[in-house]
């Protein structure tokens, strides 16, 4: 039964997000806010029937039978519901619901509210359109087996559990600024005011995206066994371009709310971080790559997918050009300016996006052309990796980087650069001290040695501005500090500890792999392991063949348990590599088989990976940085000032209290 | 500032940055992508004449796994049912990479003409083969003397 209260409740959520759009394009008002509320709601209860059926294992529907089991722990049953394509399209759909319905909460009523609220109608009706007809999670089998399938028992793990929703928070996310810019233009009014009420929604987003991704990244790092966290995979690309192109709205979203200038280029960038997020959707789902990520595709899927991006792109942008040219240009400013720095940061991160669009799709055109017969089939089949996006990203983002002191500390309409270079001359003198010591410690490589000067010089650059901001009235004024300025210094601190984290951690990373029989010591930069042995060991839903090593550096001695399971039932195994954090990074053990011919030795895998928690730590702290701003938003409900009167209430450095971020 | 010289600024800014990322996308596509071949493929052309680094798809020959130097090194034959191609892999593999499975191996040939793989991909299921590896096994067993056998559809 629960099954087909679910299937239903679906249905209603279609019908509701059907009223919506249609009310809110036409009309509007409080049933339009009342349908996008309901439709949020239908959408929960349908899920939350999902997650019922995943966790009471009942097997005769479908879906469950294909990716559980009764041997599954529980929060993998829950996380279960949407770890395959149905019931992460479900997720989708109540994602897209629920923006609705939190707009519908929040928002000031108004038509800037109201159309929004109908496109993204628009949108969640055909998200669930898709869900019911094409894909639905509800399925029943007419002969339920005694037992399921199991899940792929990669993805058994708490950040991969909590991956897809916080990805989706991201990349759904966008819909509703798209939705939000769409709505501007039908109204015809893209201004401060628009600009005002967008931001929180794309902040939102975008923070959320941070986090997803950097879970995902968490999960490679330990769960894959193999010590790296980005593989500049197309799926992995697939999020970052959406993610690049947010962190350029939210950017030009301060632009366009402070001053009223570039609206038509924020309004350009709302729609294409949405465009792009569905092109990732279209990658991953359609099946014209294969990657870890491929769930079971079909084409059916894809070109569906491809129609709904080519729709909603397509509206978009024509919705764009007949109003676009009715934008009014915003007040002039200097190229040494805040808005002048704020062009360069949008500049060079959409420029990042369209060199990762280019080494993620240049293979697949080319696969494509080579199927069709118009290349020669080994032209045609080549891949992209890591050095191709190292050597074209590395220069945007270091001269991006370089400017970011100096743009967050610049004032707006025209600024002063000498002043700064007072405040900013230590920083410099700092990036370029760490980056000898880290060339001497590391092995005078340059790609590390710039790396570091990059970061530390943000680092410090951001700390040198927070102290300008403060001046000389020391801790309270630090701490009264507006919300905004915490949440800008945070993230922009969190990307110079993830820069630095980032090229210490790929540049010095050491791994070895040594053949150890029982009692025998292997040493490695300054550790020693000594192999005990590996027994047998049950887990509740694999049989897992677990090591013991003795683990020995400055004295301190602890035994670590690196594992292999093998799940009989889904006939793969997994590697679970034992991890020693320290101050400095990680210590990071996997155990291979059995050496061949050699009775009773294993292969063993020592890894270090320097300061890898700066990796993860500076995304973490980009996206605080993002929801401070976001409670700095929804605090400050402030009516908006115009520029002129934000300029005589002199927004300049010498009254750090007023200066915006 | 007046209007237009705000734009041609503008205007400039964007071309330099946009000639500057066009000329280091064009650098990074020539010089930094693996092209994929199958061991037919290498057979035909001898391991002498490739420079750069490649990625070979195939299976895992039955049999031809090996470990090397006391163990720390893995070695193995990637065969598509015609020709084979030896790969050494310094490391531990992805859990899935068995013999008789599918796999694709990244990496540049040594002067004895053994690949010495920096990458040894496989996917983290049973029945999944990569898509490259199906396609030098399609693509050797149609030509004479192919062993059809070996190709079985990737079920991704």
């Amino acid at each position: 039964m629960i099954a087909e209260l679910g299937h239903l409740l679906a249905f209603f959520a279609l019908a509701a997000a059907a009223g919506q759009s249609v009310l809110g394009l036409t009309s509007g008002g409080e049933t339009v806010r009342r349908l996008a509320v309901a439709s949020g709601m239908f959408s929960l209860l349908a899920m939350i029937t999902l997650i019922i059926c995943f966790v009471r294992l009942d097997f005769s529907v479908a879906l469950v039978a294909e990716n559980s089991h009764t041997l599954k722990p529980l929060i993998y049953r829950i996380a279960g519901a949407w770890g395959n394509h149905e019931g992460s399209m479900l997720l989708w759909c109540l994602v897209m619901a629920g923006y609705g319905a939190a707009a519908g909460l929040f928002m000031q009523e108004g038509k800037l509210r109201d159309r929004a609220l109908g496109v993204q109608g628009l949108l969640t009706t055909a998200s669930f359109a898709y869900l019911l007809f094409v894909s639905s999670p509800f399925t029943r089998l007419i002969d339920a087996p005694f037992d399921g399938g199991g899940m792929n028992p990669l993805l058994q793990d708490p950040a991969v559990a909590l991956h897809p929703p916080m990805l989706y928070l991201g990349y759904v996310g966008m819909s509703f600024v798209f939705s939000l810019a769409a709505s501007g233009l039908i109204n015809g009014q893209i201004d401060r005011e628009w600009a005002k009420r967008t931001r929180p929604w794309a902040l939102f987003a975008w923070s959320s995206l941070t986090i997803g991704i950097a879970l995902g990244a968490i999960w490679a790092y330990y769960e894959l066994g193999w010590g790296g966290w980005w593989f500049w995979d197309p799926v992995e690309n697939a999020s970052f371009m959406p993610w690049l192109v947010g962190a350029a709205l939210i950017h030009s979203l301060i632009v366009t709310e402070k001053r009223g200038g570039m609206s038509a280029w924020t309004v350009f960038l709302a729609v294409l971080a949405f465009v792009l997020a569905l092109l990732g959707t279209f990658l991953v789902r359609s099946g014209v790559m294969t990657s870890v990520h491929a769930f079971a595709t079909d084409p059916t899927r894809g070109i569906v997918l491809l129609v709904g991006l080519g729709l909603a792109g397509g509206a978009a942008l024509a919705l764009f050009a007949w109003r676009a040219p009715m934008l009014k240009p915003g007040p002039e400013f200097d190229p040494v300016s805040r808005e002048g720095a704020l062009v360069l940061n949008n500049l060079f991160l959409s420029v990042a996006a369209a060199l990762v669009l280019v080494g993620t799709v240049t293979p697949m055109i080319l696969q494509w052309l080579g199927d069709t017969g118009m290349i020669s089939s080994e032209a045609a089949s080549l891949s992209i990796g890591e050095p191709y996006f190292q050597l074209t990203l590395a220069p945007m983002v270091a001269i991006l980087l370089l400017f970011m002191p100096l743009a967050q500390a610049a004032t707006w309409r025209k600024a002063e650069v000498s002043p700064l270079m007072k405040w900013l001359a230590p920083a410099a003198v700092a990036a370029v001290v760490a980056a000898l010591i880290a060339m001497a410690m590391g092995g005078w490589g340059l790609w590390l040695g710039f790396g570091v000067l990059v970061g530390v010089w943000v680092v410090f650059g951001v700390g040198f501005d927070v102290m300008r901001r403060v001046g000389p009235g020391g801790a309270g004024r630090f701490f009264r500090m507006p919300l905004t300025v915490w949440g800008m210094a945070i993230a922009h601190l969190g990307i110079g500890i993830f820069v630095i984290g980032a090229t210490v951690e790929t540049a010095t990373r050491t791994e070895r792999t040594f053949p150890l029989k029982p009692g025998e010591i292997a040493e490695m930069g300054g550790w020693t392991y000594e192999f005990l042995g590996v027994s047998s060991v049950d887990g509740p839903n694999y049989t897992a063949l677990r090591a013991d090593i003795k683990v020995t550096h400055g004295g301190s001695t602890e035994i670590i348990q690196p594992e292999t399971r093998s799940f009989p039932l889904a006939r793969t195994s997994t590697t679970e590599v034992a991890i020693r954090k320290t101050l400095t990074g990680d210590v990071y053990v996997a155990l291979g088989d059995q050496v061949r011919d050699v009775p009773g030795s294993w292969r063993i895998r020592i890894a270090q990976h320097p300061l890898i928690d700066w990796v993860f730590g500076g995304a973490g702290l980009i996206a605080i940085g993002g929801f401070l701003s976001l409670a700095a938003r929804i605090r400050a409900r402030a009516p908006v000032t115009t520029p002129e009167e934000a300029t005589a209430s002199g927004e300049s450095p010498a009254v750090p209290a007023s200066t915006p971020a | 500032m007046r209007k237009r010289s705000q734009r041609l600024w503008l205007i400039g800014a964007a071309a330099v940055l946009v000639t500057g990322a066009g000329a280091l996308a064009v650098v990074g596509l020539q010089g930094a992508v693996a092209f994929f071949q199958s061991p037919s493929d290498i057979a035909a052309k001898g391991t002498a004449s490739y420079h750069q680094s490649i990625r070979v798809g195939g299976l895992i020959e039955v049999g031809s796994q090996k470990h090397g130097d006391g163990g720390k090194l893995l070695t193995f034959t990637i065969t598509d049912g015609k020709h084979t191609v030896p790969v050494v892999y310094e490391g531990i593999p992805p859990d899935m990479v068995k013999e008789g499975k599918g796999v694709v191996a990244e990496g540049k040939f040594d002067a004895s003409g053994t690949l010495v793989a920096s990458r040894v991909l496989a996917k983290h299921d049973e029945n999944y083969m990569p898509k490259e590896a199906y396609d030098a096994l399609k693509r050797a067993s149609e030509e004479e003397g192919g062993d059809a056998a070996y190709v079985k559809e990737p079920t991704t």
